[in-house]
């Protein structure tokens, strides 16, 4: 598949938008009129063609804009990338993962050759051919983990598994939604899931846990989540809350259409096998509100699911200033009529 | 959802090990790269019985270079299933069979300062990967391997040759024993033990180190057993519809797949919690054989895991 | 004192109590801290012949320390200093040993940090908390830290921005995080509220 990658940004003038193709493929997350938390975890089995879910790793039109915008972070803040020293055979593992599923499924844009230990590495949209050997740290220019995380969309962190738990010990975070990878960084499962509202009580935690102490290699899974990013940025970490949260307050009735987005992560989770640690990929992709009205049945059950949204969740999720212009301005788009079961256009 | 990816094998070269001690070389049919693994995993092994399939779990002790086979050791046991006697007696080079993906239940603790590996018999075949890894990552570790003899000690030379001074063999046809309490003195702050053995072997060495003064969570093992047998029973799935009997030689788990259940399962010993199923009705006495359950969750009846626990009674209704 | 926790990140410590089974005892304690190692080994002569006591804190504690019969006591100058002395000791202890802390969360927080590099498991250190129920936060966006936090929002000691603390606690830092309280609409800060009675 040839992609076209678009030139925009996700900071200052904040270009970023959606081709019309790019709108089709978003991974709506809402298969109802309404949302609450559940385990939503499925197996991550190649999707329909052209989704967001054709491909383990996808790669849109928007990823050169990304992994530009990801260099500015590391460069501003390098502590968004971090590792505790018994990660390293997980770093590699993920390298490997993300190499190999990259040049399988985008062949004109991505190669790889390996011979042994002895590996070449292309990479035509960012420019890099990179001989090296798998295993020698020495011969990047970065330790595994951030040398193939600055050339793949999605944030990334490396779950060990050890004492019946998962521990967050390595990541890549830079377009997050409001958590610190330097503040969690060592974290259990538990612990890391604690700010988490409501879902702690319903016991979500300790059954999602159960279910990824088990996954299997070759068995990956996904699941969506969601959130809402007043224009379309990419870092809304708490490290640049106090340069981003102002921006919470700029939206009115006559731009909620441009600046209010829908921001979807996909997450998806591998079983690592040099390692058994557990690769967890949140992959960010966002959608203003007039791109998304354009599929009307989504205009209708973003209204209806966001009017609905308990009062906990919307403050959780920073919500609150916003919801109430940007259902008010949906509701225009939202006739009453039914809406049909699953996430799919109609 | 059942066991997952299952990969086709056929058995490229077998080596008796020991009098007792097979190794089984299982090279990958598609000749694809096996899938790499974490030192302490293990795989099940699928064997064609006949009408039915036997499902054993193994400890994989390597993965060649290349990445074309895994090597696993089998003991020849009586074992009730035959799992064993089939390896032993019906496997020969050229034999096809079926492995699940690996699957890591006794991960080594990677932030431990030093690392004490402690096998008896059998035991040692995931003690060999972990011991390879640590190798391998430069890390501080001791190899201290019970056997019978030199002659019982299966993969002895392999490993004095890989390990050198770090591996010390206790013989008990010399009268030499592994004594916990003699090997955990003086090791550094931050050590962790491993240990794979006989359940008495295990029992030992964990209360070993707790009278040692080591706390519970510097100390691992690797709770893999075989499905005890039992007295006969039946089993009735309330959704399904379906009534099988349970033989006293085959697990629940085993007795649902012969009757053509689909039923879940990952380590078929009793530790990773994939087979827990709610019980509906138990005429009898629950016998919870695992080592994932709560004491709460054993006593309220509610619950039970199918691949080793079973019923002491008449009938056992399932919430399948 | 046992205090419990509210939420899944901030540990609860159940309290200095002496591991029977232990060969020996690493105590390591600052400030109020004393007191919990005073009630827990105070009535344990044959424990104290294995155990090396570590105290950083005011004369009064040092010496009712001192007098309590270790095997080896070391008052250090400070917390510094007392955790450049835990190297010495981690580097050199054998298992058997059990570790000990006492005194706030943040000094409880920086000793198990401090022996999770050593390969030891957080859980298996025994803990109580005692002294100022003030709370170490680290600044979000500067990641200055401020000891002895009392009350929410307060102002950032390296940024200078008025931070919300916020109910989420890392081992690691041993610290809390704090986040800045009037990013949306600067200049709107809420009343403090006291964060410990």
């Amino acid at each position: 598949m040839t992609l076209h990658f678009k030139k925009e940004t996700f900071r200052d003038d904040y270009t970023f938008s959606n081709s019309p193709e790019a709108i089709r493929r978003f991974p709506f997350p809402f298969e109802k009129d309404e949302y609450m938390y559940s385990v939503n975890i499925e197996q991550h089995m190649p999707g329909p063609q052209k989704s967001a879910f054709e491909f383990p790793i996808d790669i849109d039109e928007h990823y050169v804009a990304e992994m530009e915008d990801r260099a500015k972070v590391l460069a501003q803040d390098p502590g968004r990338c971090q590792s505790l020293p018994h990660m390293i055979t997980a770093e590699w593992d993920l390298l490997e993962l993300l190499m190999e599923s990259m040049s399988k499924h985008y062949p004109e844009h991505f190669q790889l050759t390996r011979d042994g230990d002895d590996w070449r590495w292309v990479n035509k949209p960012l420019g890099v051919d990179q001989r090296f050997v798998f295993g020698d740290v020495s011969t990047l220019p970065y330790p595994p983990m951030e040398y193939i995380t600055r050339q793949c969309q999605g944030d990334f962190a490396l779950l060990d598994q050890r004492l019946d738990n998962l521990w967050m010990d390595a990541g890549v975070i830079t377009a997050q939604a409001d958590w610190s990878l330097d503040f969690d960084i060592g974290m259990n499962f538990m612990e890391w899931h604690a700010p988490v509202p409501l879902a702690k009580d319903m016991g979500i935690f300790e059954r999602a846990l159960k279910f990824l102490m088990n996954l299997q290699q070759g068995r990956p899974v996904r699941r969506l989540n969601w959130t809402m990013t007043i224009n379309p940025r990419l870092d809304t970490s708490p490290e640049n809350y106090d340069k981003w949260g102002v921006e919470r307050t700029t939206v009115t009735p006559e731009n909620v259409g441009n600046k209010v987005h829908l921001r979807v992560e996909l997450q998806a989770m591998w079983r690592l096998p040099r390692s058994n640690a557990i690769v967890f990929s949140i992959r960010a992709y966002m959608i203003k509100m007039e791109e998304l009205v354009t599929v009307p049945k989504w205009g209708r059950r973003f209204h209806r699911v966001l009017r609905d949204v308990k009062p906990e969740l919307a403050e959780y999720k920073g919500l609150t200033r916003y919801r109430q212009m940007t259902v008010d301005w949906l509701s225009k788009h939202d006739d009453g009529a039914p809406t049909s079961p699953g996430f799919a256009p109609d | 959802m059942s066991g997952g990816v299952e990969i086709p094998v056929v058995v490229s070269d077998i080596e008796q090990a020991t009098p007792t001690v097979r190794r089984f070389r299982l090279t990958a049919a598609s000749g694809q790269p096996l899938p790499h693994f974490a030192a302490g995993s293990h795989v099940v092994v699928m064997m064609e019985s006949g009408e039915r399939i036997i499902r054993n779990a193994y400890s994989l002790v390597d993965r060649a270079e290349d990445g074309s086979s895994y090597s696993i050791g089998v003991l020849k046991t009586r074992d009730s299933r035959g799992g064993s006697r089939f390896m032993h007696e019906r496997v020969e080079v050229g034999s096809r069979l079926k492995i699940s993906m690996p699957v890591n239940l006794f991960p080594v603790f990677a932030p431990g300062r030093r690392h004490l590996l402690v096998a008896g018999g059998i035991g040692v075949t995931p003690i060999y990967a972990m011991a390879d890894e640590l190798k391998r990552q430069g890390a501080d570790y001791e190899i201290h391997y019970a056997v019978r003899d030199e002659a019982h000690g299966a993969f002895v030379g392999e490993l004095r040759e890989r390990h050198g001074d770090r591996l010390t063999l206790y013989r008990s046809d010399l009268s030499e024993v592994l004594a916990v309490r003699e090997i955990l003195p003086g090791q550094p702050f931050g050590t962790h033990l491993y240990v794979c053995g006989p359940q008495g072997m295990i029992d030992a060495v964990l209360e070993g180190g707790r009278e040692a003064g080591w706390p519970k969570e510097h100390l691992h093992s690797e709770h893999f057993q075989a499905p005890p047998s039992g007295d006969p029973f039946s089993a009735r799935l309330a959704k399904a519809g379906i009534t099988c009997e349970v033989r006293s030689d085959q697990s629940l788990l085993e007795a649902l797949e012969e009757a053509g259940v689909d039923a879940p399962f990952l380590c078929r010993g009793g530790a990773c919690g994939q087979c827990e199923v709610a019980v509906v009705d138990a005429d009898g006495e629950l016998v919870h054989n695992d080592h994932y359950l709560s004491e709460d969750e054993r006593s309220s009846g509610r619950k039970i895991m199918l691949c080793v626990s079973r019923l002491k009674g008449r009938e056992l209704v399932l919430d399948l | 004192m046992i205090t419990t926790s509210t939420f899944d990140s901030r540990p609860a410590y159940g309290g200095l109590s002496l591991d029977e089974r232990a060969k020996s005892h690493l105590v390591v304690a600052e400030g109020d801290g004393a007191s919990a190692v005073l009630d827990a080994f105070e009535d344990a002569p044959p424990s104290l012949a294995r155990t090396t006591l570590l105290y950083a804190g005011p004369d009064g504690m040092a010496v009712r320390l001192a007098i309590l019969g270790a095997a080896e006591f070391r008052r250090t100058s400070g917390r510094l200093d007392l955790m450049n002395r835990l190297d010495e000791v981690f580097a050199t202890s054998k298992m058997g040993a059990r570790l000990y802390v006492a005194g706030t969360e943040s000094f409880i927080g920086e000793v198990i940090a401090k022996a999770a590099t050593y390969g030891v498991v957080p859980q298996s250190v025994i803990a109580e908390q005692r002294g100022s129920l003030a709370r170490r936060v680290q600044c979000v966006h500067c990641k200055h830290v401020d000891e002895e936090v009392t009350a929410t929002p307060y102002a950032c000691g390296g940024c200078g921005q008025s931070l919300f603390v916020r109910d989420h606690f890392s081992r690691r830092h041993a610290a809390f995080q704090g986040v800045r309280v009037d990013a949306e609409v600067p200049g709107e800060i809420p009343a403090a509220e006291e964060l410990v009675q």
